[in-house]
């Protein structure tokens, strides 16, 4: 599956980087501590967070995420903006808060073992 | 569901509460922030969590949060289980993470203790 | 400006609650005390609840930048009064405080799960009533208004 499948189920609104909503989705991570994020995320995940600062483009570049949901409608800041267009980073935002929004998105991409992962 | 079925979902230890697993909740809200617990989670409802201080167990109480499940298969430190335990809240652990947790959680019928926030703009 | 918190005849309970600043391991335990009281005076569930939210962050933002602090609980049979007072660093930009998002949490605090800049914003919109007044290298005081007799949801 790839992003612009969840952006439409899931009536996301694009920020930045539309040309990579083509971008394969293998798995997802919500969370918020950032170490936490570069200890388990995985390359291919969809990351959802209510961090809006730049360092979410660092840490999503680092682990090649497939692109960023920020939750609760928060919106990322203008640097954090111009860092992800630069890394060609889609960030998309949605209203729904990060239990819901998981919800729908991991149902959505289909079982799978992430324990294994840890 | 009762938060024994909870528990089976999600594979979890229980750490304090066993007497509690009778419990009710139909709702979940899930975050790694206090803030965001604290502006957002509604009384009665499952806080799911990667924070393991002692300070999640206090806010569960200021909010009457009906139990806490820690993801990531993190655990509590001690002084988090004695306030548990002074406080009463009941406090599991599963080694799924957050977006495993809550997928599970979400398929079987959970739904989030609030439905849409707007206008959460920060600054710039 | 200087805002005095009158005290009334009708003043159904009164106390103060000492904060330590940089101890985590006890902060919060005078919110949870609030909230005891505040339930067992039989204030309805909301206004308890708004009461310790708005303490809780307060207590929090004591314990991460100041030296120490008080907490004066103050209910009447129209509102409770809950007034911060902190020794420390003041805040130098109280607009900029406001704003959601703005913080200036260390590494330390942010790894607890706070810092995230909402403290201020949150106790603002929790009360029903917020001023704060701070002065640089003395400390920072606010007060927060819960009305009892009137609990529609924000």
């Amino acid at each position: 599956m790839n992003l612009e499948t969840i952006v439409k189920e899931l009536n996301l609104d694009v920020r930045c980087a539309p040309e990579n909503l083509k971008n394969n989705v293998t798995g997802g991570y919500t969370g918020d501590l950032l170490s936490d994020v570069i200890a388990n995320s995985r390359e291919g995940y969809v990351w959802i967070t209510r961090q809006v600062h730049q360092n979410i483009v660092a840490v999503a570049s680092l682990k090649d995420h497939a692109g960023i949901i920020l939750i609760n409608s928060c919106e990322p800041t203008r640097e954090t903006l111009e860092k992800a267009n630069q890394e060609k980073i889609p960030i998309m935002v949605s209203g729904l808060p990060a239990f819901e929004l998981t919800g729908k998105i991991y149902n959505l991409l289909g079982k799978k073992d992430y324990t294994k992962l840890l | 569901m009762k938060l024994s079925e909870v528990k089976n979902i999600l594979n979890a230890d229980v750490i304090v509460g066993e007497e509690h697993l009778d419990l009710e909740v139909k709702t979940a809200f899930g975050a790694d922030l206090m803030s965001d617990v604290l502006a957002f989670a509604k009384a009665g409802s499952l806080l799911l969590t990667g924070l393991t201080n002692s300070q999640v167990i206090r806010t569960a109480n200021i909010l009457d949060i009906a139990a806490i499940i820690l993801v990531r298969g993190k655990k509590p430190s001690t002084e988090t289980i004695n306030l548990a335990k002074e406080l009463k809240i009941p406090l599991l652990t599963t080694k799924y993470i957050l977006f495993e947790t809550a997928g599970r959680l979400y398929a079987k019928g959970i739904v989030g203790c609030l439905e849409k926030v707007e206008n959460n703009s920060v600054l710039d | 400006m200087k805002i005095t918190v009158s005290s009334t005849e009708n003043n159904l309970y009164q106390d103060s609650f000492d904060i330590e600043g940089g101890n985590f391991n006890k902060a919060g335990i005078v919110s949870t005390s609030i909230k005891s009281i505040l339930k067992q005076m039989g204030l309805a569930a909301e206004v308890v609840r708004k009461c310790a939210i708005v303490c809780y962050e307060s207590e929090i933002n004591v314990v991460s930048y100041a030296r120490k602090g008080v907490v004066n609980l103050t209910v009447n049979s129209e509102t409770v009064l809950i007034e911060v007072v902190d020794e420390g660093p003041g805040i130098p930009n109280i607009d900029q405080a406001m704003q959601q998002g703005y913080s200036t949490a260390d590494q330390k605090i942010r790894e607890m799960g706070f810092g995230a800049g909402m403290g201020l914003h949150n106790i603002k919109s929790y009360s029903d009533a917020f001023n704060i007044s701070s002065e640089i290298g003395k400390g920072t005081r606010l007060l927060m208004t819960i009305t009892i007799s009137n609990i529609d949801k924000k």
